[in-house]
């Protein structure tokens, strides 16, 4: 496989959110506005990243059985760093996505590419893989963080083009559910077409 | 008066699931069935009570107690792993029967951020001791109204026929949206 | 590439290798975190003060003094209130406070209340709430301008109810509950300043 085919495969064909279903949760929580999406997905991006580069580096030194416990304290830490950083210098966006900061660690993709790509990759395809799914991670939650901010409230990162209110709905959480239903359906049809 | 509170916030006006969108993992991947999401439901129960405990104590008196509050993530991550390890093991031992309705649910719960979420809720919202744990018992309610009701409403959509694009995972969300909106005529009873 | 085989050989699940392991990691994990912990300490409180002197600053008149460092806390039912007096050459001309309640739609939410030394309401900002987007969540400046009815009233005539309870507040339409809290905030606020907030 390219390392190009590595890096894109994380858009569209093995695309977190919308093809394989992990990390529902911040996905559904955090999207009410697109840069709260855009800087979810960054914060996974670089948790992911940086987790995929360790656990490759280490991949040989970690006895079987206590794999999964060793990742999961690798990938805690990232998830510390993120937050002890957001809150020195994005205080504003750590405040709004709150809870959902610390639950990174519990993203199923982030240790789902640990187990199932770097501890079997070198350290540059993990980093490659990290990055892509990161970021089609991001790509993901600013989507649909973007789709409910034009329904729900009439503006796209935070320009407001509709005077008043929009669909209020959509910003709640039934929105949230109703609208990623919608995007699956989609993005389903483009990779058919592709296929 | 402020238990009874908790009790219906955490089960009808902030749902975990509908509301706070914590779960919802499992909640898409193993609802297709009443009889699998209830055995979901219980271990989920099970652990997040326990987790609750065991964090709330740790919180308190190593965390607070050395000024190290930002290790909380690592530390709580960890209990709840080791937990769910430990949990499986008695089981095994103490209550096969148990352990064959649970068994194959308690790995997905370490990444089931319902669990992790609720602990550091706890913390945060500084309950006591009896009312974090009052605050668990009600969201694993929650957590298992909710995924119960799913999976009633999912076994009967496999039955209706729908377009072809919307099958399987999209109609689920869409009628997860509208659970979500039923839910929120609770709204306001607190 | 003999080496390389080696490596790619996963070491063997002893007793001691995982010990070790798992210590050696956590170990690892913890002083990369408490490194940090140190470097990030200043940014953090600073951002921490500077959000709190916003917050200060957007409710009450122009001052000189640090009102962050003359704190003082009130307890009232249920909780802390925390004053904050500002003051220009000396004199208080207004006192922020930090009150709460928990009476809001989904559950507690805090805002800061500006007063004048008589009482008089002269702003106020939310600190953080977790009511509706779109809804509650109008009492916000961003939002909307919903809470500067607020300004200039003072509640020895201004009645702090929504006017669904025969008070003078207009209610957030079809969020009688938020509108209901925010007042019962502003209220204790008030309260605890005219018995003892007036430092």
């Amino acid at each position: 496989m390219s390392q190009w085919k590595n890096f894109s495969k994380g858009f569209f064909k093995e695309n977190a959110v919308f093809v394989l279903f992990l990390g529902l949760c911040p996905t559904l929580g955090v999207t009410t506005s697109a840069i709260n999406g855009l800087g979810m997905g960054l914060a996974t991006t670089f948790v992911l990243t940086m987790s995929n580069l360790v656990v490759s580096l280490v991949k040989s030194q970690i006895p079987d059985k206590v794999r999964i416990p060793s990742f999961i304290v690798i990938i805690a830490s990232f998830v510390t760093m993120v937050e002890l950083l957001m809150q020195a210098y994005v205080p504003a966006l750590f405040e709004q996505l709150g809870l959902f900061i610390p639950l990174i660690v519990v993203n199923c993709v982030v240790l789902g590419r640990a187990e199932a790509f770097a501890s079997k990759n070198n350290v540059i395809s993990s980093i490659i893989d990290g990055l892509g799914m990161g970021l089609g991670f991001a790509f993901a939650l600013t989507i649909l963080g973007g789709v409910r901010e034009i329904l729900g409230s009439g503006s796209i990162f935070g320009f407001k083009f509709i005077q008043g209110d929009g669909m209020l709905v959509f910003v709640l959480a039934p929105g949230a559910f109703i609208a990623l239903g919608y995007l699956i359906v989609l993005v389903n049809k483009i990779n058919k077409k592709t296929a | 008066m402020e238990y009874i509170i908790i009790i219906i916030s955490a089960i009808f006006v902030n749902n975990i699931l509908l509301a706070q969108f914590l779960g919802v993992c499992p909640f898409i991947g193993v609802s297709s069935k009443v009889e699998t999401s209830v055995g979901m439901a219980g271990a989920v129960t099970f652990v997040m009570v326990i987790a609750t405990i065991v964090t709330y104590l740790l919180q308190k008196y190593v965390l607070i107690a050395f000024g190290i509050e930002f290790m909380q993530t690592i530390t709580f991550i960890l209990v709840i792993a080791s937990l769910v390890q430990l949990v499986e093991i008695i089981l095994k031992k103490v209550s096969p029967a148990l352990y064959q309705a649970l068994g194959i649910f308690l790995p997905l719960i370490t990444t089931n951020c319902a669990v992790l979420g609720v602990a550091i809720l706890a913390v945060q919202k500084d309950y006591s001791l009896l009312g974090s744990v009052v605050f668990a018992i009600s969201n694993a309610i929650g957590f298992g109204l909710a995924l119960v009701i799913f999976a009633g409403l999912r076994e009967h959509l496999d039955m209706v026929n729908i377009p072809k694009g919307m099958k399987g995972v999209p109609i689920a969300f869409l009628v997860a949206g509208l659970l979500a909106l039923a839910f929120m005529g609770f709204a306001g009873l607190v | 590439m003999e080496r390389r085989l080696k490596m790619a050989n996963k070491k063997e699940s002893t007793f001691i290798s995982m010990v070790l392991t798992l210590f050696l990691v956590t170990f690892i994990a913890s002083a990369a975190l408490c490194y940090l912990y140190e470097l990030t300490k200043g940014p953090i409180a600073a951002s921490k003060l500077a959000k709190l002197n916003t917050a200060i600053m957007q409710v009450v008149p122009e001052f000189d003094n640090a009102p962050g460092e003359e704190s003082f806390k009130i307890d009232v039912d249920g909780g802390t209130l925390e004053f904050f007096p500002a003051r220009k050459n000396g004199e208080l001309i207004g006192t922020a406070v930090s009150t709460f309640t928990n009476n809001g739609f989904s559950g507690n939410f805090k805002i800061m209340v500006g007063f004048l030394p008589d009482g008089t309401i002269h702003n106020i900002s939310v600190l953080e709430h977790k009511e509706t987007p779109g809804l509650g969540d109008k009492m916000q400046k961003n939002k909307s301008d919903w809470s500067v009815q607020f300004n200039g009233k003072n509640p020895v005539d201004f009645k702090l109810k929504v006017t669904k309870d025969g008070g003078d507040v207009d209610a957030i339409t079809a969020s009688t509950i938020s509108s209901r809290a925010f007042c019962d905030a502003v209220d204790r606020a008030y309260k605890a300043y005219m018995e003892g907030g007036q430092k």
